[in-house]
């Protein structure tokens, strides 16, 4: 069955709530969609099925405008969404959440804090904003942790919260993206009746899911099976079962597989284990494990035997201390408490000779991505110090058995999921290790696929002897192993075969086994309400199934209900308004509360800058002082050393012991020793006695040129005092000077470099560090994918901008007023013009250079690039063609204009004008003016650049 | 393997283990083009942009006279402020110095008095104001000094006709040695090699193990047979080696080459110096790599590492004008010890003899730092952030 056949049996009804039509997505090199034709039916559970990287969150994500339509038309809510006003008015009606658990929340932010921006978000008072919170708090049973960081929330409570925040502008389109991945099942369960209810209150509103449970998927109204990039299949569930002939969803999806994907896929049997040999040591003995991290206690006393020759099964969801466990038993984590033995061994990090006996697997994909499939195995069978004969024939056997042959060439990370995970269990066994811990190794990984790995570890198991260690969060693997373990929160529920465990519940499925055990743990009891629950879910895709033929008429009547909801969205419906300062300051006051409990990027922020600032006042020094100074006096009259007691008392040189001789002189100033030598010639004295002309040798030092200069100008001053002292003392008269020459050093009558100095380092500080902590506000949030908030909401790119840099500008100017006490505290700098004029060119200036953040923001992706690329991008212009050092005035070409256009050369005048010159508003008027220039164009330039879509 | 391999079987098996881990790494680093364009800038063209462009020396400095006597003699003083020193003064008149030296348009103001020419050959004794901008630190005092002698000198000529004319019986020879004409272009092209090799290594080594850490590689190492020494020092030799290549190539091609500054001592001696500061400084990198817990931690840490590592240890300006507990400070980063080594070396031509202590002081405070992070190397890994 394909998608048009679906389209003719749809063309009797109405309006589908999404229409898509030729969609093709492409990624670089790799296709997303292909040619996806497909309309959806309006009203209704829908799901999405199929394994990862088939194409499902690319598709949600065109639906709910997240990403640029490459090619092709995709229609929602009645209009093109890729139609930029279509796009405004709708958006109010979707609500749209993001794979991964809670990724498009905010971590620090507290569960009321998540909804209440979202409520924001969305243009409502704080009235109504409160009224709705508490209202799905309630319903979600939230309220108890209303105050609770959304990090610390378990992972079904997150996508509880991620609900919440979706329904708190009551959408028409509800979309999730594998909303249950990772989650514990009771929690699933729990999920799933809480969307019920949901649906409940209001029936006409569309709920579009993608899943790779197929589990849950059986109980959805309608569904759509995609694999690599196209839909291969859609109808009721009932429907597809009966068109495949397959009892199971899973069965269903792999026949609607062409067939080349499928071609040697059997039903896996797993053959029974053979009885261990009497005493001989356990695989693994773990006994009451523990581990903590600060108050948290993330495996709490768990305790388990493993036999050789046993696949033993980690059930769990996410974050319930499945990864620690197995860092234990790998020696990567030291337990806080209990004991581990690996084939009678204790673990212990520093014990080589245990580790060559066992093959790790870790959660996430992690070999060398850039690194080919052979120089992976080469690199590993090397590791292990494999004999180099033995090498090469280990390497092509592993090939060959894991079927590896067509991508020996490949770099790891351009493999196909499937296909990495069965190269890691290779560089797993390479070393024929008789133990294999593997964590998750098949999460995302096809059915197809997954069958095939797991036919490698039954080979391993049953007839090498390998002993396997698994974990997973999918029943029907944990059904296939030996013995397994359920686990909750740190803490090992049951252990047993997986029939023995479902018979202890008196539980048909090993699901149900789990969730009565949850409940037990949880203390919810079972009452009879939860297994009821299960059961009705059960009745009701019978009941769907049953009702398959005659889908036409329900489909009708959500379509009505549909089609309520579009005409609220289109015509009578207030498009948004373009601009809503409560949108604006909502993510101020967010960005405000995130920055507040960031320890790190805050300390940077204040701490950082008075920590440059006293490495610059002090580093860029042009004070030439304590100069090592020594003579090679080859003259020794009381004239000489007159002369030399002349420069030894200048406050600049500090005096060595004189000199032997020549040799002396080189060896001295070679090491460095020396910035300044004297040579006095023999008969000095004489010559100038009988006042004949004699010469005075100086060495400067002239390895460092500014220094060299310095002290050669310091000589000839001295000598200058010298002469004149000479002649007054002769002729008991002043010099006879011709015309003087009166020198005023002005503003800063000592010449000391920090009076010139830290005037200027605030300037550059000040367009540093938040340029950078603006850059990575933003950029974090398209790491983090909270950014999804940007593309989803009816946030406007303006609010966006100036509502995240409100709360840096305000940060800036609290370093500013930091840097200003530093200065006048520690450096003794005093501010002699109009402090008021100082602030509010500061203000203007942090405007300006949290700007320059935002602009280059929009054009990085990662926060080490916006780091670095903010970095240089700032300080070398601030550094060189600023007038930091020397006056823009000096510049010439280039250098000139990027000074003349950068606001660092203007606020360095303001800055040193005030304090050095004593000036105030009247004399910078124009620094004033042009600084402000700065400001509306930085934030132009970032509006044109910041995409309102993902491409 | 037997249960107890002899000392030198586990000795080769460790020199094993970090070959192959280094050859991975430099693998890993070929992949990287960003990392690559970096490396080749940062040796090549951020070498010569850094001795051509700005420098600390006077050059070009904006100079207004206000010629209040319209004389020959007036005009032959203002002519006489040229470049490359002086940009050719502009003319102002007297009410116009204050706000053009308040918004900074000039560093000098010279005004010259009227019928100075006149009282000057009358013997009157006429005076000339020099006003300087002090807070443009990096030309007041030198450009002071010249123009004063420039005066003076011209002054001089007017009233003798001769050029010397100084009668002074004692005269001063200044040779400035290992740069006789203090040219600016030979110490900021070698010392931004120093530079460079500093932030790339630091950057280079310490974003190579956050990097493992976020992929998990990390992990995957540590439960195979290999010890952390081994992960370490294969990072260092294989991120150092990439560095040493670029310092090479930039000191013999465009400091040599292109930038024509002569080196006094032997090369091979610095860039022996320069593999033991790489140690130094990588393992600093790899200290920085276990103590932040994500790239952009380790991006912020370095900043504030890195730019006290440069301006203070020697290489921006002489260390003998930081106050005493910032020299004293210093002493503890490698850095002030290469610097110090490598002008010895490259500027006065000094040998073994003259920098070993400084290379046994880099080898100790880069094995205190190599000791720190391998103290923390297991800890951090669990506490990764991804």
């Amino acid at each position: 069955m394909s998608a048009t056949g679906d389209k003719q049996r749809l063309d009797g009804t109405p309006a589908p709530v999404v229409r898509i039509v030729g969609v093709s997505q492409r990624y670089g090199a790799t296709a997303a969609l292909e040619q996806v034709t497909l309309d959806l039916p309006a009203g209704g559970m829908l799901g999405l099925i199929g394994p990862d990287g088939v194409g499902k969150s690319t598709l949600l994500a065109l639906i709910a405008g997240a990403r640029v339509v490459q090619a092709g038309r995709v229609e929602v809510l009645g209009g093109d969404i890729g139609d930029r006003h279509h796009r405004a008015a709708v958006q109010p009606h979707i609500a749209y959440m993001p794979q991964g658990l809670g990724r498009n929340l905010y971590p620090t932010l507290s569960v009321f804090e998540n909804v209440d921006f979202f409520g924001r978000l969305f243009g409502q008072d704080r009235h109504e904003r409160s009224a709705r919170i508490d209202d799905l708090l309630q319903s979600t049973g939230l309220t108890p942790f209303r105050d609770r960081p959304a990090a610390k929330l378990s992972g079904g409570m997150k996508q509880k919260l991620g609900l919440c925040c979706a329904l708190i502008h009551d959408p028409d389109l509800l979309i999730l993206d594998e909303p249950t991945t990772g989650v514990d099942p009771l929690s699933r369960r729990q999920f799933w009746e809480l969307i019920d209810s949901i649906r409940a209150r209001r029936p006409g509103m569309t709920v579009l899911v993608a899943t790779a449970y197929m589990e849950e998927a059986a109980r959805f109204d309608w569904l759509a099976a995609m694999d690599a990039g196209r839909v291969i299949g859609t109808g009721a569930p009932a429907a597809l079962l009966k068109q495949t002939g397959e009892t199971t969803l899973e069965g269903a999806f792999v026949a609607l597989l062409p067939e080349e994907k499928r071609h040697d896929h059997h039903t896996l049997a797993i053959p029974p284990r053979p009885p261990s040999a009497e005493g001989a040591t356990l695989a693994i003995e773990a006994d009451g494990l523990t581990q903590r991290f600060g108050d948290f206690t993330a495996v709490d006393h768990v305790s388990f035997r493993i036999g050789r020759g046993e696949i033993f099964g980690f059930l769990g969801s996410n974050g319930c201390g499945k990864t620690t466990t197995m860092k234990m038993l790998t020696g990567l984590l030291p337990p806080s408490e209990g004991r581990a033995l690996l084939f009678g061994q204790p673990v212990d990090a520093r014990d080589i000779e245990t580790r060559k006996q066992v093959g790790y697997m870790s959660q996430s994909f992690s070999l060398y991505g850039e690194l080919s499939v052979r120089q992976n195995l080469d690199l590993h069978a090397r590791l292990f110090h494999l004999p180099e004969s033995a090498i090469a024939p280990r390497v092509d056997a592993l090939v060959s058995r894991f079927d590896l042959t067509a991508y020996l060439d490949a770099a790891a990370s351009e493999l196909p999921l499937g296909i990495r995970q069965r190269l890691s269990l290779a560089v797993a066994v390479v070393h024929e290790p008789k133990l294999l811990i593997l964590d998750e190794p098949t999460s995302g990984v096809d059915p197809v696929a997954r069958d095939e790995f797991w036919a490698l570890l039954i080979e391993l198991s049953r007839q090498q002897g390998v002993t396997i260690f698994i974990s997973t969060h999918f029943m029907n693997e944990a059904e296939r192993c030996d013995r397994i373990s359920l686990m909750h929160a740190g803490r090992v529920l049951a252990s047993d075969t997986p029939a023995a465990l479902c018979a202890a519940r008196g539980m048909a499925t090993l699901e149900d086994a789990f969730i009565s055990y949850l409940e037990e743990a949880s203390g919810i009891g079972s009452k009879p309400a939860a297994p009821a629950g299960g059961k009705a879910v059960a009745a009701d895709v019978a009941e769907d199934g049953a009702r398959a033929p005659d889908e036409g008429e329900g489909s009708s009547a959500t379509a009505d209900a549909g089609c309520a909801g579009k005409g609220g969205a289109g015509s009578p419906a207030q498009p948004p308004p373009w601009f809503s300062l409560r949108r604006l300051l909502g993510y101020s006051y967010r960005e405000a509360l995130e920055l507040r409990r960031d320890p790190i990027r805050l300390v940077f922020a204040l701490l950082g800058s008075v920590l440059l600032m006293f490495v610059l006042g002090f580093g860029i020094s042009f004070d030439v002082e304590g100069l090592r100074f020594a003579a090679l006096d080859r003259d020794q009259t009381p004239e000489s050393r007159e002369y030399l007691h002349n420069i030894a008392g200048s406050r600049y040189f500090i005096e060595q012991p004189p000199l032997r001789d020549q040799a002396d002189l080189d060896r001295q100033m070679q090491r460095g020793e020396l910035a300044l030598a004297i040579e006095i010639p023999p008969g000095f004295g004489r010559d100038l006695r009988r006042g004949r002309a004699t010469e005075i040798g100086v060495w400067v030092d002239g390895a460092m040129p500014y220094r060299g200069e310095t002290i050669r100008g310091y000589v000839e001053g001295i000598h200058r005092q010298y002469l004149a002292a000479q002649v007054f003392a002769k002729t008991g008269a002043e010099a006879p000077a011709v015309a003087s020459i009166e020198s005023r050093y002005r503003y800063n009558q000592d010449v000391r470099s920090i009076y010139a100095m830290a005037p200027a380092v605030i300037p550059l500080l000040l367009i540093f560090i938040p340029a950078i902590l603006m850059a990575l506000g933003v950029v974090r949030e398209k790491e983090l994918g909270s950014i999804t908030n940007l593309y989803v909401t009816p946030v406007t790119r303006l609010e966006f901008l100036i509502g995240k840099q409100l709360p840096y500008i305000a940060m800036s100017m609290l370093s500013f007023f930091l840097l200003v006490l530093q200065v006048i505290v520690f450096f003794d700098v005093p501010v002699k013009g109009s402090f008021l004029a100082l602030s509010v060119g500061a203000l203007l200036y942090v405007t300006a250079t949290t700007g320059i953040g935002l602009l280059i923001s929009t054009f990085t992706n990662t926060q080490i690039a916006a780091l670095f690329g903010t970095a240089i991008l700032t300080m070398l212009p601030t550094v060189q063609f600023s007038g930091l050092t020397s006056p823009v005035s000096s510049l010439e070409g280039l250098g000139y204009w990027i000074g003349q256009c950068f606001p660092a050369t203007y606020f360095l005048i303001i800055s040193r004008g005030v304090f050095t010159k004593a000036l105030g508003f009247s004399e910078l008027g124009t620094q004033f003016l042009a600084l402000a220039a700065f400001i509306p164009v930085l934030t132009l330039a970032s509006l044109a650049l910041l995409r309102k879509q993902e491409k | 393997m037997k249960p107890s391999p002899t000392f030198s079987s586990r000795f080769l098996g460790h020199l094993s283990n970090i070959y192959r881990l280094g050859l991975k790494e430099l693998r890993s680093l070929g992949a990287d083009k960003v990392l690559l364009i970096l490396i080749a800038w940062a040796f090549s063209g951020a070498i010569y942009e850094a001795a051509t462009g700005t420098s600390l020396e006077l050059r070009k400095a904006p100079v207004a006279v206000v010629d209040l006597d319209q004389s020959p003699l007036s005009r032959r003083l203002a002519d006489a402020l040229y470049p490359p020193y002086f940009r050719a003064p502009d003319k102002i008149t007297l009410e116009e110095v204050d706000p053009a030296m308040d918004h900074g348009r000039y560093s000098f103001t010279i005004v010259i008095p009227s019928n100075f020419q006149r009282d000057l050959v009358a013997g009157r004794q006429p005076e000339v104001q020099l006003n300087i901008d002090a807070t443009i630190m990096s030309q007041a005092f030198i450009g002071a000094g010249y123009i004063q002698n420039i005066a003076a000198a011209e002054i001089g000529e007017f009233l003798t006709g001769r050029r010397d004319g100084s009668e002074a019986a004692i005269k001063v020879v200044t040779r400035a040695r290992f740069n006789p004409n203090l040219n600016g272009l030979w110490f900021g092209g070698v010392m931004e090699v120093i530079n460079n090799i500093t932030m790339l290594t630091i950057i280079l080594v310490g974003a190579a193990l956050i990097r493992e850490r976020e992929h998990g590689t990390i992990e995957h190492l540590l439960v195979m047979p290999l010890a952390p020494f081994e992960i370490m020092l294969a990072k260092i030799w294989a991120n150092g080696l990439a560095v040493l290549a670029g310092a090479s190539f930039a000191l013999f091609v465009v400091v040599q080459q292109v930038l024509q500054v002569p080196i006094a001592g032997s090369t091979l001696l610095f860039l022996a110096a320069a593999a033991l500061y790489l140690f130094a400084a990588a393992s600093i990198g790899v200290y920085l790599g276990t103590v932040a817990r994500s790239m952009p931690q380790l991006g912020l840490l370095i900043i504030l590492v890195i730019i006290p590592l440069l301006l203070l240890s020697g290489g921006v300006t002489p260390r003998e004008s930081m106050p005493a507990a910032v020299q004293d400070l210093m002493l503890l980063a490698p850095t002030t010890y290469f610097v110090r080594l490598a002008q010895a070396i490259l500027y006065r031509g000094a040998g073994l003899t003259a920098v070993w202590v400084d290379l046994c002081a880099m080898l100790a405070l880069g094995s205190v730092f190599f000791t720190l992070a391998l103290l923390r190397f297991r800890r951090s890994v669990t506490q990764t952030q991804v």
